[in-house]
This record gives structure tokens, C-alpha cells and sequence, in this order.
């Protein structure tokens, strides 16, 4: 499968170059999707997680009581075992439990309850009595869930979105020794096998370049839209 | 005038981990179309949790409250959402939303109520020139001084054309000049757009530099209310009393009367001056009665532009004499004995 023969030892560029741009697209493709699908859904658990607990703007003990053990449930369980978990959803989802894009239901679904703590703790920071200045104008709840919430806490939730960037990035390289592709199992297969360091270490400079690019942008991004 | 608000033995209990806090205790009262009104008392009163009841924020346990024509304590959230559009609110710590611009801010409740794009615009921009913040309207409100908020927070509360504007403290975390000047514009607000104001403050001089009337309250019950002229120079409830007394410091307290009492002989009483009374004739009779006094402690303000204020004087002469004295005082105005 892999070409014993060629560039063993060693960063080869030629050889090893585009094999690595390939696995960074790999890469950049699973966290992204991640983040656009896990994201988005963590965002709504979160909104529901906030708006339900008490004296929130559709407090409601038993609705809460329900997300929060679910969160509780998956949260804690270590992504090398829902992968696994999972597996059998993913077939049934894509038809494979292979690839790259298999590898996104996991890490969705677990991204998911990571990002709906981040963004229920930093609801929980917007003043309340902003939500109040709200109401007091006749906003409906629904508008106010809507159209101020993530605008009033978007500073905070911008670093909380990069911080699970970083956590993504980490589920992909362990997806990656499971069934996937990207910089993870490109580490793996050429590096680490062939206990080839070179290619090891080539692998984690690119993903602490691409990690200290990503808090950048969401420093530079946050900043910009605190308005304090 | 007619009412505008009537409170009808309004409850209001809370559940706390202690049991339940009657925060607001059986109060009625009404409020005029058009005027300002005053609620003031301590914290832990009970006067945010009234204001807030006025306009549903907070749903009252017993009791009628009628806004408008309408028994808020009856209305649906759905109904109390476009109940409040007419309700205007601001607040202590302005509680401007900081993801909008200045302009956004004065906006949101006619997005609220439907406002089509130009007309809101319009709008914004009449009311930012109203309250001198026209040159602001795309700064954010962080870039705002603690005066500049609560004008944009005044401009937000009067967008949608509210009659009613509920003020919760709006001036406690401002400096005296700049209380001034918010107030000022609350006036404005009142006399020029006749709209009617409802004032929760813990100040005396807040009360007194607008409010035509206003209600006293303590521990969730009314303990007084009247104009803002009576209950300040004839305050019947102890609580009002002690209100007083931080505002105008014309009544020697304890401290003084013992140092007064050291450094002066003879009687000490202390007399009301108000508009009309003849105090200053019936003094220059004193030595006909062979009585001397002299003015010890004392002071004299206006509010609502009639003078109020009480002097104490030091009386020495036989006791007869002195007696006859305060008779004449009394036949022109107050006067108490505090020796």
C-alpha cells in the first residue's frame, strides 16, 4: 500500500511535499465542516441550554433538566470511544464509516455539546439587564433570542469558537489513526511508522502554524466586534 | 386629569430560600395623565418591583393594576409585548445594548413595532437631535459618557411614541451635575411630549426637582403619599421624615441640639417658615415682652417655588414671658419646644 522504498528516512519533498498539502486539505476540510455543522448545532443546544435554566427567557425545569443531562451524557465520553460509538450511525448516515467526511458525523456530533457549554457560559455573561431593556421595548422572546443574544456575547463566543477549533483540530488527528485521512494519519503512515521523524515533526510545525494563524484571526475578530 | 395608571391593592411575592418576601404589600394609588411621579424609598422597598409591575416585566401576585385602560395583571405575555411598546423604561446602569450603535440602540424598538426602514430613520435622528446626541447616532455606547448613556437610553425609551415613561434609578450612578441635566431633559420630556413619568429613585432631591406628587414607600407599603410640597414640610411618616432630613438639614439633630444647649441659656424652639407666615413680626415684638432671642440654627429653601424651611431660635427672658412668645409664634405657624 504505502512505497517502501521511497524516502524512508527524511522529509522528501518531492515525494512527501504534496502528500502533505493533500493531508492539510484533509484536515482543513473536517475541521471546517465540523465547525459549520458542529457549531451550528452547538449553538442552538447552547441558546436552549441558556434560555431554559431558571429565571431565563423560557425558564423551564424540565426541558432544561433534559438538555443538560444530555450534554452531560456525551460530553464526557473520550472521542477515541465515540468514534466507535458512532460508526454504525455514520453508516447508516453516508453508506461508509470511511473517509474524511465519515469522519465529520463524529466529530459534529461531538463538537456539538462541547460548543453548547462555550456558548452557554458566555450567554450567561450578557448582562441582564440588557435582556430586560429588551422586553421593556415589547421585543418578543423569540426576537430577542434571535437578533441580540449572539450579538451581545459575539466577542466572547468568537475566542470560544477558536478554542474549539483547536480541540477540532485534535479530534481530526485522532480520527485520522481510526479510519480517516489528514494530518494525523499522514503523521502516522509516513512518520511514525516508518519512524520517520522528520516527517513527524514537519507535521506538528504545520499544525502549530496553522493553530497559532487560527487563534490569531479570532483574536483580531473578537477585538473587533467588542465594542467595551 | 384623568388616571393614566390606577393600582388597586397591588401584591407582589416573591419565593426566596427563606420563605416567601412580600416585596410589594397591598398598594394603591394612582397616577395622573401627564404628571411626574415620584416613588421613592430605600433599597429593599420594594419600588423596582412596583415599576416593573406597571409594565408586566414582573407579574403581580393579587390585586388590579390598570394601565391605560387596560389590567396589565390580566393581559397575555403576547398582549403585555404590545402593552409595553406604549411603555417606555430606562434604568440605572442604562442597560444599552453594546452590539449597537448609538442610532441601533434608538432603533430597536421600532424594528420592534414594525417601523418600515425610512420612517425609522427619520425617527431615530428626531429623536437623537432631542435628546443632543445627534452627532453620536454611529458611535457605540461604550464611547458615551454616564450622561450620554442615559440620553440615548431616554431616546430608546421615547421611540415608539410611548404615554408612559418608567425611570428605575435613572440617575443613581450619575454625578450631581449631570443628574441635573438628565433631569432636565426628563422635564423636557414631560412638558414638551406630555408624557407621563413615573420616577423610582431612593433621592429626595430627585423627587424634588420634578415630581409634582409622589409616594412613599417602605417594607412594600405605601407609607405616604401627597405633592411633593406637603409630604416635604409636613411629613407624617417616619420614614419620610428621615428623607427629609438628607436633603435639608434646617432641624438641629441630636448632636446639635446638645451643643446648642451648651452654648446657649434659656428655651430653645424651633418654628416653621413658610410662604405667608409672619415670623419676623411677631419676633420684633419679643422685646415688648422683654424676651431677647437669637437665631441658633435654621435654613430656608424654595420647592415648587414656595419658601419652606424652620429656624431655631434661643429664647431668654422669665418664663411668662416666654411663654406669651411662643403663643404669638404659634398663631402664625408651627412651633416646636426642643427644650
Amino acid at each position: 500500500m504505502i512505497p517502501v522504498a521511497q524516502a524512508d528516512q527524511g522529509f522528501d519533498w518531492s515525494f512527501h511535499g504534496p502528500k502533505l498539502v493533500e493531508s492539510l486539505g484533509e484536515t482543513l476540510y473536517m475541521v471546517g465542516a465540523t465547525l459549520v455543522i458542529g457549531g451550528a448545532l452547538g449553538l442552538v443546544l447552547g441558546l436552549g441550554l441558556y434560555t431554559t435554566r431558571r429565571g431565563g427567557l423560557l425558564a423551564n425545569r424540565g426541558v432544561f433538566a433534559v438538555l443538560n443531562l444530555l450534554v452531560n451524557v456525551f460530553r464526557p465520553i473520550p472521542f477515541l470511544i465515540l468514534l466507535m460509538v458512532i460508526a454504525p450511525l455514520t453508516v447508516t448516515l453516508l453508506g461508509t464509516r470511511l473517509g474524511s467526511t465519515a469522519m465529520v458525523v463524529a466529530m459534529s456530533f461531538a463538537a456539538t455539546f462541547g460548543v453548547s457549554r462555550i456558548v452557554e457560559q458566555n450567554l450567561v455573561a450578557i448582562d441582564p439587564g440588557v435582556i430586560e431593556a429588551a422586553r421593556a421595548t415589547g421585543a418578543t422572546r423569540w426576537r430577542i433570542i434571535t437578533t441580540l443574544l449572539v450579538p451581545e456575547a459575539l466577542g466572547p463566543l468568537i475566542l470560544g469558537y477558536t478554542f474549539v477549533f483547536v480541540a477540532v483540530v485534535d479530534m481530526s488527528a485522532l480520527a485520522s489513526i481510526i479510519d480517516g485521512g489528514g494530518l494525523g494519519a499522514f503523521a502516522l503512515d509516513y512518520g511514525y511508522k516508518r519512524w520517520n521523524f522528520a516527517v513527524v515533526w514537519i507535521t506538528v510545525v504545520v499544525i502549530i502554524l496553522l493553530v497559532q494563524a487560527a487563534q490569531a484571526i479570532g483574536n483580531r475578530l473578537s477585538r473587533r466586534v467588542m465594542h467595551r | 386629569m384623568s388616571p393614566i395608571i390606577e393600582l388597586d391593592e397591588v401584591t407582589k411575592v416573591f419565593d426566596a430560600p427563606s420563605g416567601p418576601v412580600r416585596a410589594v404589600d397591598g398598594i394603591s394609588l394612582t397616577v395622573e395623565h401627564g404628571e411626574v411621579f415620584g416613588v421613592i424609598g430605600y433599597s429593599g422597598a420594594g419600588k423596582s418591583t412596583l415599576v416593573r409591575l406597571i409594565n408586566g416585566l414582573e407579574r403581580a401576585t393579587s390585586g388590579r393594576l390598570v394601565v391605560d385602560g387596560d389590567d396589565v395583571t390580566t393581559l397575555s405575555e403576547r398582549e403585555l409585548e404590545l402593552k409595553r411598546r406604549h411603555i417606555g423604561m430606562i434604568f440605572q446602569q442604562f442597560n444599552l445594548f453594546a452590539s449597537r450603535t448609538v442610532a441601533g440602540n434608538v432603533a430597536f424598538p421600532l424594528k420592534v413595532a414594525g417601523w418600515p426602514r425610512a420612517e425609522r430613520d427619520r425617527r431615530v435622528a428626531e429623536l437623537l437631535d432631542f435628546v443632543g446626541l445627534l452627532s453620536r447616532a454611529h458611535d457605540h455606547p461604550s464611547q458615551l459618557s454616564g450622561g450620554q448613556k442615559q440620553r440615548v437610553g431616554i431616546a430608546r425609551a421615547l421611540a415608539a411614541r410611548p404615554s408612559i415613561l418608567l425611570a428605575d434609578e435613572c440617575t443613581s450612578a450619575l454625578d450631581p451635575q449631570t443628574t441635573q441635566d438628565v433631569l432636565r431633559l426628563l422635564r423636557k420630556v414631560n412638558t414638551e411630549l406630555g408624557v407621563t413619568i413615573v420616577v423610582i429613585t431612593h433621592e429626595l432631591d430627585v423627587v424634588r426637582s420634578i415630581a409634582d406628587r409622589v409616594a412613599v414607600l417602605e417594607h412594600g407599603r405605601l407609607a405616604e403619599l401627597g405633592t411633593v410640597f406637603d409630604v416635604f414640610t409636613k411629613p407624617r411618616a417616619e420614614v419620610s421624615r428621615r428623607f427629609v432630613s438628607t436633603v435639608l438639614h434646617d432641624r438641629p439633630r441630636a448632636a446639635d441640639l446638645d451643643r446648642l444647649r451648651r452654648h446657649h441659656e434659656g428655651r430653645i424652639v424651633t418654628a416653621d417658615v413658610l410662604d405667608g407666615s409672619t415670623l419676623g413680626a411677631v419676633l420684633g415684638s419679643a422685646s415688648e415682652l422683654g424676651v431677647a432671642f437669637e437665631i441658633v440654627y435654621g435654613g430656608i429653601g424654595t420647592l415648587q417655588d414656595r419658601s419652606f424651611g424652620s429656624l431655631t431660635l434661643a429664647l431668654q427672658g422669665d418664663d411668662p414671658s416666654v411663654d406669651h412668645l411662643i403663643t404669638r409664634l404659634r398663631q402664625v405657624t408651627t412651633v416646636e419646644e426642643v427644650r
